[in-house]
């Protein structure tokens, strides 16, 4: 008879069979729509055998996967190391190049506050609220990095939100983007800037970080690694560890962060009417920050003889290259010779800064 | 007046739609290049005759790297 008791088909609750049906449609959206796969596919199956009963897997202090989320997500290691990796990535040419895309960067964070205080509206706690409304900002690592420090319970559900969010940008972002502006705004061509020298891109990293972390110390965590990632490239010395973080390192954590973040969705913490609120939220988020990145850029036309297409304002949602891209694509599909890619990545590159700053001033004050 | 046709973006060109001594109109399709896993095609800028192809299918271009010209 005890054996019985340890056969999991016995212990299964209905919740855990629905966290199962959730389970299999992310792997079936990330393996089949390729929704964020890197993500999706890892914790698909974290929720998985979270909810298969008796596993032990996420006891604390004694199971596997509690060890990989303990050390990985609550000790606040995996998403700076994934910083690092991004940094490594990052080329800020397009961003050196003309400075003034980093307010489109800064703007594309409005949806992040407005959902932050539309959450606390409907009831959440300030805590939970922040963890809410960065997914606004688009930016995995740093909406994990947040609320595994001022909202574990809700992680899991702002996770998948972010990253099913970030997915669908393609599908989120247009529509806003066309509403709010005219055909000759979107065939705006831009001018090309100035060129960006190399010791320009080397000073970067060292002078942003000094800037930034002497302002927000609590986003010195992410920031100090995603530099670090990016002098390692700039300095072109370092090809063995730039190449690590790029490639071997990022690959790593990311496979950990994916299994760690699922597994804390066990149909306990993950089947509650609060989720559906975060989900709504974070739509929220995201299509509020669309729209304030392109009215930003459309208010500093008024100023400036060198119009801005305000197209690449959505770019400041940091989902990089995604929200770059669809700037892109809306730029050409309104004139042919519109080629916006990299002025796009500008305010993608500075929103990804915004969001960690945004995360920083979060945590400073509410923690 | 020849006119040269510069790379608006760093990328990777994927294919080449024209050959030295095409005619070709005002925004007619040139090339195509992929950047960010995304394809972009290469308008000509104006009306005239091919008279360089300066890039095959592979090469990999900067911005600003010159890809034909158009006479």
């Amino acid at each position: 008879m005890a054996f019985l008791d340890q056969l999991g088909i016995l212990s299964v609750t209905p919740g855990a069979v629905v966290m199962w049906v959730i389970s299999l449609t992310l792997i079936y959206l990330a393996i089949s729509k390729q929704y964020e796969p890197l993500l999706l596919l890892p914790i698909g199956f974290g929720i998985l055998i979270a909810n298969l009963p008796l596993t032990g897997l996420m006891t604390p202090g004694e199971g596997l996967i509690w060890r990989f989320y303990h050390y990985g997500v609550e000790w606040e290691v995996i998403p700076p190391l994934i910083f690092l990796g991004l940094g490594a990535h990052t080329d800020f040419g397009p961003l050196l190049s003309q400075p003034r895309l980093i307010f489109l960067g800064a703007a594309a964070q409005g949806g992040v506050y407005v959902t932050f205080f539309a959450a606390h509206a409907f009831g959440f706690t300030l805590q939970e609220s922040a963890s809410i409304g960065i997914i606004g900002g688009a930016d995995g690592p740093t909406a994990i990095f947040l609320a595994a420090q001022l909202a574990p319970h809700l992680l899991g559900a702002c996770a998948v939100a972010a990253y099913s969010y970030m997915a669908l940008v393609p599908i989120i972002q247009p529509p806003i983007m066309r509403l709010l502006t005219t055909k000759e705004e979107r065939a705006i061509r831009m001018k090309k800037a100035r060129k960006v020298g190399a010791r320009e891109k080397l000073v970067f990293p060292i002078a942003a970080t000094m800037v930034i972390v002497l302002l927000v110390p609590a986003s010195a965590p992410l920031i100090a690694m995603f530099m670090l990632g990016n002098l390692f490239r700039e300095s072109k010395v370092v090809d063995r560890l730039t190449d690590t973080a790029q490639n071997a390192l990022m690959n790593i954590v990311t496979m950990f962060l994916g299994i760690s973040v699922g597994a804390t969705m066990s149909a306990a913490t993950f089947l509650r009417t609060d989720v559906l609120f975060i989900f709504a939220l974070g739509l929220v988020a995201f299509a509020v920050s669309t729209a304030s990145g392109v009215l930003l850029a459309k208010l500093m036309n008024l100023f400036t003889a060198d119009k801005i297409n305000p197209l690449i304002g959505a770019a400041g949602v940091s989902a990089v290259p995604m929200a770059a891209r669809v700037a892109h694509k809306m730029g050409a599909e309104a004139n042919k010779k519109n080629y916006l890619l990299m002025f796009a990545m500008g305010p993608n590159l500075s929103g990804v800064i915004g969001t960690v700053i945004a995360a920083g001033i979060f945590l400073t004050m509410l923690q | 007046m020849a006119e040269e046709v510069l790379a608006p973006l760093a990328g990777t060109v994927l294919s080449v739609a024209v050959t030295v001594g095409a005619t070709v109109e005002e925004d007619d399709e040139l090339l195509v290049l992929e950047a960010m896993k995304m394809e972009t095609v290469i308008y000509a800028p104006s009306e005239g005759e091919v008279t360089a192809v300066l890039v095959k299918a592979g090469d990999q271009v900067e911005e600003d790297d010159p890809l034909a010209t158009i006479d």
